[in-house]
């Protein structure tokens, strides 16, 4: 079997969630803090959640999105908010842009509803991650299907998908390493196509393993 | 200060068939720079209430992952508890009349603490804000001290609160348990959500013929719909508000209602609101007002599972738990968006949050005609809570919390 050079180490990681002091109750407020929250804060409300709440499959995306949607009741923009595919970014200034764009012109067009008070406030907050290894390599298939059964949710997510930040790609760590340590183009592909909105991490995790199954069988 | 001694152990592994090995091994990885190190946790009681409740569980739990940890209570006379149990109505924002006796009484109770401890922990966790002027006892060897705030800070007596402030913001870290209850202050302040234990006898699973045997007990038929409210009999439940809602539905719904909490017999005020649920019930034959006996889990558990549809109309709240605990159960819930309910209940995604008695009304009828859709809310909740609300994710936010404070790690991004 065709083995990597650089293996495959994974990781597990914790995240800490820090309250900053920052909170809007009006949409207007939420364009204010969309302007000027950390980096960390974008992570959070868009990366973050969709990993912390990757069992929604259907209708949730972000928290801004959400808010929109249950504290402020204004559907249009939480369907534009939500529409926005962290997965399209690996940078959080383009992200963060895109959302101050959709909210401003959004409170341009209805400088009224910019000034409603919301049901419930919205606090900004930050994740801390801390990321350890968890132990395991692969410089196989094998090795590499056996380390992706056992990772947990947060790992697992941590991997395929907040890694495009990491690695500043539009890719993953396992498509990244698939191409790189065991030239599997197509496979690589087929793992980043794999839609992370409508699949829950266990799900998404059976595809990637019947992907690997399906290369494995090949060879 | 004496050392507590925790009352059961669960195994780790017992967990893994609930939350899944990987999660499990994370834990391990998550642990393992920490191995060895020293946690002290220190509150003011070893029994009753959620603190100790929690740090019942949660202490095993670490050193089943070869932490050192050891779990002190705070000594104090009735003259100190008296003053805390102002401090903590004074901070939820009930009427103080600042007297300088009072600190005076905090402060050498505290100090009598510090003497008797080393506190030469490496991460010193303090819980809540009797023992909050421990503090004083920091060492010069570089440990890390973070305070755990339960209660709520949102709308505190100014007084009580800057007297504290001035030793909470000599911590390193402090965690509440909502945005919403945290303060502007100079340190970090992260998020810690209270938990529930999935292998504790309120949250188990049962055998529906236990959960059978409950209902025919109280008489609670169990081939109509049952809505339950599990609180204390308090004004801030709402439970007049539950049986008006209640009303609204039984118009269209042949169902049942169940308000089930602890006895109101030692509270006055308790005793009191029990008694205006019963006026408003009027003899009603398919309203049930249990006083179920201090500690019930198992007819709590029973009760939750056999609902139809879980109601938490609360005023105002803490975090509100029971709404973890039912969410745990697959539960359809609705519920109202104050405290940490909406972190529970994300609105027709895990649940339905309503703003009145009309609201709450309306929600349950539209569970009830939707049975699908209710279903799904309870399976959406299930993984909500699994995610964010067990006893093994707030281990996980509490080893994250010591590798932060151990390596000073800045922000994501």
């Amino acid at each position: 079997m065709n083995a990597a050079q650089t293996p495959f180490e994974f990781f597990t990681v914790g995240y800490l969630t820090r309250i900053s002091n920052v909170s809007a109750n009006t949409l207007a407020e939420l364009l204010s803090g969309l302007e000027q929250c950390s980096d960390a804060s974008i992570f959070h409300h868009t990366f973050q959640t969709l990993g912390s709440h990757h069992f929604l499959t259907e209708g949730f995306s972000n928290d801004f999105a959400q808010w929109a949607f249950a504290d402020m009741n204004r559907n249009d923009l939480a369907e534009q908010l939500s529409a926005l595919d962290i997965r399209d970014y690996v940078s959080i200034a383009a992200l963060r842009s895109d959302l101050c764009r959709i909210t401003g012109e959004y409170c341009a067009a209805n400088p009224a509803l910019a000034l409603q008070s919301a049901l419930e406030r919205f606090h900004f907050c930050e994740s801390i991650e801390v990321s350890v290894p968890f132990g395991l390599t692969a410089a196989t298939l094998d090795e590499f299907r056996h380390g992706i059964e056992r990772l947990s949710h947060a790992s697992f997510y941590f991997h395929f998908i907040s890694s495009r930040l990491r690695l500043q790609l539009r890719t993953n760590d396992f498509s990244h390493w698939l191409v790189e340590g065991l030239g599997l183009e197509t496979l690589a592909a087929s793992i980043n196509r794999i839609d992370v909105y409508t699949n829950t991490i266990d799900s998404a995790r059976g595809k990637v393993l019947r992907l690997i199954d399906r290369e494995r069988r090949k060879a | 200060m004496t050392e507590a001694t925790v009352a059961s152990r669960i195994p780790l592994e017992d967990y893994a068939a609930l939350v899944g090995a990987g999660e499990i091994e994370e834990l391990r990885a998550l642990a393992k720079p920490l191995r060895g190190r020293s946690i002290e946790m220190i509150n003011s009681t070893a029994v009753g209430g959620g603190v100790a409740e929690i740090l019942n569980r949660l202490v095993p739990l670490a050193e089943e992952l070869e932490l050192k940890v050891k779990w002190d209570v705070m000594t104090g006379g009735e003259d100190f508890f008296e003053v805390t149990k102002a401090f903590h109505n004074a901070l939820h924002g009930a009427p103080y009349h600042a007297n300088p006796k009072h600190f005076e009484i905090f402060l050498a109770y505290n100090e009598r603490n510090r003497a008797r401890l080393p506190l030469d922990a490496e991460f010193m966790v303090i819980h809540d804000p009797q023992p909050a002027a421990l503090i004083n006892g920091r060492k010069k060897n570089g440990n890390h001290w973070a305070w755990r705030c339960h209660i709520d800070l949102s709308h505190p007596n100014r007084a009580v609160w800057e007297f504290l402030e001035q030793f909470v913001a000599r911590y390193d870290a402090s965690m509440f348990s909502s945005p919403e209850f945290a303060r502007q202050l100079p340190i970090p302040q992260y998020l810690f959500y209270p938990a529930i234990d999935p292998l504790s006898e309120k949250n188990r699973e049962l055998t529906p013929d236990f959960v059978a045997s409950v209902l025919a007990h109280y008489g609670i038929d169990s081939r109509r719909p049952i809505l339950t409210q599990i609180s204390r009999f308090d004004r801030l439940k709402d439970p007049v508000g539950v049986i008006r809602a209640y009303r609204i539905v039984k118009r269209y719904f042949d169902c049942q209602l169940v308000l089930a909490g602890g006895s109101a017999s030692d509270d006055p005020e308790g005793a009191v609101v029990l008694n205006e649920a019963l006026h408003e019930a009027d003899g009603d034959a398919d309203i049930k007002i249990l006083e179920l006996p201090a500690w019930a889990p198992l007819e709590v558990n029973a009760l939750q599972r056999a609902s139809t549809v879980v109601i938490q109309k609360s005023l105002r709240e803490g975090f509100g738990l029971t709404v973890s605990e039912a969410l745990w159960k697959k539960k359809p819930m609705v519920a109202s968006a104050v405290g940490g309910i909406p972190t529970q209940i994300i609105h027709k995604h895990t649940g339905l949050l309503a703003h009145s008695v009309e609201g709450t009304a309306y929600q349950i009828r539209f569970l009830l005609s939707h049975p699908e859709i209710a279903a799904k809310l309870g399976e959406n909740g299930h993984h909500h809570v699994k995610e964010n609300f067990l006893i093994t994710q707030k281990l996980k936010r509490y080893l994250t919390l010591f590798l932060t404070l151990a390596h000073g790690s800045s922000p994501r991004s």
